[in-house]
């Protein structure tokens, strides 16, 4: 599904410092029934989100007004473990969030966020640890993410890191383009090796 | 120059190496199922593009489906629309389907190997993180999304950046009651959940060349709790052994041929890998996890770490254990369980039916315990019917139940009620996997049927002669 171009995010944050987020804690599997992609944000972080009687936790980050509008969240260590399902990537995007600041996610999740739209960008864990302490210090800390100079900062103290992105894919989400386009235009290198193969 | 085995296959199927970007990468074998399909369908749909190899997509019905009654309509209208745009889908795109209640279904990470579709030395994909199973082949086998799976069934290919290699040497002879299962956890707490991000598996040495197939797909099976994308072991005698004479496999000439490919299949003397780790068979016990990831395990004699002898944040481990209900220093043995899950893609075969029922025979269920025994597949079923293991297992007060996904993940109406404790032989502990705030003990078919007899945590050496 084609997304939104990235280009340069200047946001407040949501802060999750949890390691470990699984992506059952992003969209529970339950929720994944749909055979379209619709009402993915209103499941996100449910059980984390919600009571089991449906009413929100006051003290879940992404329940408290003063993040609202938010459209980065910063996650702890290994964010994103867990199942392939890229319906974790989709709760991501259709909640309203770009960008995705970790010391470390898991591949999957990864390789499905920059497939959808959803720029995660890797940070060192002193960089995370000085992002949590911004954000909990101040709730309107603003967080600037540049992609066509590959930079994380901190607006207010200009604190700033550079963060890794392969040029093909860094290309795609300037341009929004997706692997399907590439590959259909390589369409006849693909069955020619296809020949090849022995089974 | 000298290869791993995971180059070998690697390399050969890379059409292109995009500059500074991941390797179009050709896949062989593609499984669908109903969850992670649909929406690929749509896609590729919308962009007016067709199935170019339905010949190498295999649909089965799985994650969603009951696993009582599978004859009568599926009762629930979301899940029945899911298996429904399965079925639509393969038909209409030529794709082989084998949906509730075809001899040929169950789990897909199990009837992949079984029918002869997991081949040494292919491609395998699938929009589930445990295709990395099919790697017990010798199969570079891994979970793609959704996205991927539109790419896969419009192009037969991804693109995908090279992983990094690791190797995990076991040598030695495992002791009693200790089974792969236990292997893999015990690997998985030294690696954390983390700790292979970025890499790709091979596993070696003498505890893995023991091992049967079944064995190995349990270890394969669980690389991706450890952060892998997947993990292999070189084929040989067993593998060919298992793979022949089954339905979709080579025959007659193309076998020959296919076995001088398959028999290159190792890593070359001197290969080199980014990193390696080594581990003793002796060191590793029956293991039990007390948390909310498959790396919080231990030996199931031993009792709960305290947050600072463990790594990673204490805020984070203390609100694991909070969810468990469990405090540092508790021993796991005797602790009281409500359910036992024995299924699941990783644990759902008929070796690990074998093995419950080794404990469970001559014994009953403890009143205390709801027993759940999910068999992987409808073979699975068969060849359970075929050894006279469903006598044991009813003898035993246990109920054996119809192939699917089941409790592993509770998409179904198998779901742990909140605050229930489950003995698990599937893969997954996280909060509220196996139904809103549930909580899981992973363990081996072994652990699970000695804690379902005695309705505690027990040690499955103290049942075994």
């Amino acid at each position: 599904m084609a997304y939104d171009k990235f280009n340069v995010l200047t946001s407040t944050a949501y802060p999750l410092p949890i390691e470990n987020v699984d992506t059952d804690q992003i969209i529970p599997a339950r929720f994944l029934k749909a055979t379209k992609r619709v009402d993915f944000d209103k499941n996100f972080f449910r059980d984390w989100r919600y009571n089991q009687d449906g009413t929100p936790k006051a003290d879940f980050p992404l329940n408290k007004e003063i993040y609202a509008g938010s459209k980065i969240l910063v996650g702890g260590r290994n964010f994103g473990s867990g199942s392939s399902r890229e319906h974790a990537a989709w709760s991501v995007y259709d909640f309203g969030l770009r960008c995705v600041i970790s010391s470390a996610f898991a591949d999957i999740f990864k390789g499905n966020c920059l497939n959808v739209g959803v720029l995660p960008v890797q940070v060192s864990p002193d960089f995370a640890d000085t992002l949590f302490a911004a954000i909990l210090a101040d709730p309107k800390t603003e967080i600037k993410v540049d992609l066509p100079n590959q930079t994380v900062t901190l607006v207010a103290t200009g604190e700033s890191e550079s963060f890794e992105i392969n040029s093909y894919k860094k290309d795609n989400m300037l341009n929004g383009f997706d692997d399907i386009d590439y590959l259909k235009n390589i369409e006849n290198e693909i069955s020619a090796f296809a020949e090849t193969r022995p089974f | 120059m000298a290869k791993t085995l995971f180059d070998k296959v690697w390399d050969s199927h890379v059409v292109r190496s995009v500059k500074d970007g991941p390797d179009v990468f050709f896949i062989d074998r593609h499984f669908i199922h109903e969850v992670t399909s649909p929406v690929a369908f749509l896609g590729l749909e919308s962009r007016g593009n067709s199935v170019v190899y339905p010949e190498r997509t295999f649909a089965t019905a799985d994650h969603n489906t009951p696993t009582i009654n599978q004859h009568l309509p599926v009762a629930d209208a979301l899940s029945a629309n899911q298996l429904d745009a399965l079925e639509r889908n393969s038909a209409k795109h030529g794709i082989s389907h084998w949906g509730l209640g075809d001899k040929n279904n169950g789990i897909v990470h199990v009837v992949g190997p079984e029918n002869g579709i997991t081949l040494p030395g292919a491609t395998i994909v699938c929009g589930d993180s445990h295709t990395s199973t099919h790697g017990a082949f010798g199969a570079i086998a891994f979970g793609i999304g959704t996205s991927e799976v539109e790419m896969v069934l419009s192009t037969q290919c991804i693109m995908q950046p090279k992983p990094k290699k690791m190797r995990i040497n076991v040598n030695g002879k495992l002791g009693l009651g200790v089974t792969p299962k236990d292997v893999a956890l015990y690997i998985i707490s030294k690696q954390t959940t983390s700790g292979a991000t970025g890499y790709f598996v091979e596993y070696a040495g003498d505890v893995f060349e023991d091992m049967t197939m079944e064995g190995r797909m349990t270890v394969c099976n669980l690389s991706i709790e450890m952060g892998a994308r997947g993990g292999m072991i070189a084929p040989d005698a067993k593998t060919f052994e298992y793979i022949k004479g089954r339905s979709q496999t080579p025959k007659g000439a193309d076998w020959d041929k296919a076995m001088k490919y398959w028999e290159t299949l190792s890593t070359d003397e001197g290969a080199e890998f980014d990193v390696e780790f080594n581990y003793e068979a002796s060191d590793i016990e029956p293991m039990i996890t007390y948390g909310t990831n498959p790396g919080m395990g231990i030996g199931v004699t031993k009792s709960i770490p305290n947050a600072e002898n463990v790594e990673g944040g204490v805020e984070t481990y203390k609100k694991s254990l909070g969810y468990m209900s469990f405090n540092e220093g508790d021993s796991m043995i005797g602790k009281e369980i409500d359910f036992v899950f024995l299924g699941s893609c990783t644990n759902g075969r008929i070796e690990d039916f074998r093995a419950f029922c080794s404990i469970v025979e001559g014994r009953k269920k403890a009143d205390n315990v709801t027993a759940w025994l999910v068999p992987g597949s409808h073979k699975v079923v068969d060849q359970i019917n075929a050894e006279g293991l469903d006598k044991i297992i009813t003898d035993a007060g246990f109920v054996l139940r119809e192939p699917g996904c089941s409790a592993c993940l509770a998409m179904n109406d198998d779901k742990i009620p909140s605050g229930k404790l489950s003995v698990s032989t599937s893969n997954r502990n996280f909060e509220g996997r196996q139904g809103p705030g549930s909580r899981t003990l992973l363990a081996s078919p072994l652990v699970a049927a000695a804690s379902a007899v005695q309705g505690v945590v027990t040690d499955p050496r103290t049942l075994l002669k």
